[in-house]
């Protein structure tokens, strides 16, 4: 019984308006997103704001469907999470999903790569990628954290804890200020 | 040639493709599960209607929400429209969606098609 009010305490004192752990499909990412839209609507946000979340919202959780490479066993012990916090000046939208080891370098050289560049050079970078690339086997554009990037207009927060002999466990947080 | 209509839905949008009343046009929000799979039908209608257009076309964009990978599509879409003659892009915006006109004006920069921006 005390798990309930553990993790009610737990989201009040983490700001978090919404969690979500388990399986993701296209159908739960339009339920998250449909739900989303609605605790913003419930906060009465300006629609610049509502857009900028809604944006990193699609990408973040369109990401943990596409870039899914965990074995079932592994998806199983360790699902993927989504989480939106609000804070008195920012939102931030989170995941966490299995991705093997084989798989950090990349993703670390890129999410670095993008980290660095100001909001020009994320432009640049956007044009280039999205002139340059075909979509990739998997639907994707290498476009997602770029475009997170850019509607953030802060740096990308992201961590690699092992979480088994193959697997890490991608966390990434993405911050969109409340005042521009 | 045959008009494509597809109703838009929560996660695809409202594409009209109809030359005999001359509207194209792509509205709504655009974050289809596999964005090459949605928007082939509409890169072979243009690819058809290109090599037998109307005399002048205007491609309307009037879209709520694109996810990245829509974006490479509706880039794809714009190339496969740069050689018609007489062709024009007309871009919609809610006035209030920098992004979204931004956006525009990135495509824009990257195909030789004239662009008119249409804030709503």
């Amino acid at each position: 019984m005390k798990v309930i009010q553990n993790i009610h305490n737990e989201m009040k004192s983490e700001h978090l308006m919404l969690a979500y752990q388990g399986d993701f499909s296209q159908e739960t990412v339009k339920c998250i997103l449909a739900l989303g839209e609605r605790t913003m609507a419930l906060h009465s946000e300006d629609s610049v704001v509502k857009r900028k979340v809604f944006n990193v919202m699609v990408e973040s959780l369109q990401n943990i469907v596409r870039h899914n490479d965990a074995s079932t066993e592994t998806q199983r012990q360790f699902p993927a999470i989504f989480l939106i916090g609000r804070e008195p000046k920012s939102y931030s939208i989170m995941s966490g999903n299995p991705v093997s080891k084989e798989r950090v370098p990349e993703l670390q050289t890129a999410l670095e790569g993008i980290n660095k560049l100001d909001k020009d050079g994320l432009k640049d970078l956007y044009k280039n990628i999205i002139k340059g690339t075909t979509l990739s086997e998997k639907g994707g554009a290498g476009l997602g954290f770029v475009d997170m990037a850019r509607k953030s207009g802060e740096k990308l927060s992201y961590d690699f804890p092992e979480i088994s002999e193959s697997y890490c466990f991608f966390c990434l947080k993405v911050n969109i200020p409340l005042v521009s | 040639m045959n008009t494509l209509y597809l109703e838009g839905t929560e996660d695809t949008p409202t594409i009209i493709l109809d030359k005999a009343n001359g509207i194209l046009e792509i509205s709504g929000r655009s974050l289809p599960e596999d964005s090459t799979e949605f928007y082939k039908p509409v890169l072979d209608w243009i690819e058809a209607y290109a090599k037998d257009p109307n005399p002048s076309t205007t491609f309307v964009f009037k879209l709520e929400y694109f996810n990245t990978a829509s974006s490479k599509l509706i880039l794809d879409l714009l190339y496969a429209l740069e050689d018609i003659k007489g062709i024009k892009i007309q871009w919609h915006f809610h006035e209030d969606d920098e992004d979204m006109e931004e956006a525009g004006e990135e495509f824009s920069e990257l195909v030789e098609i004239p662009f008119e921006f249409v804030p709503y």
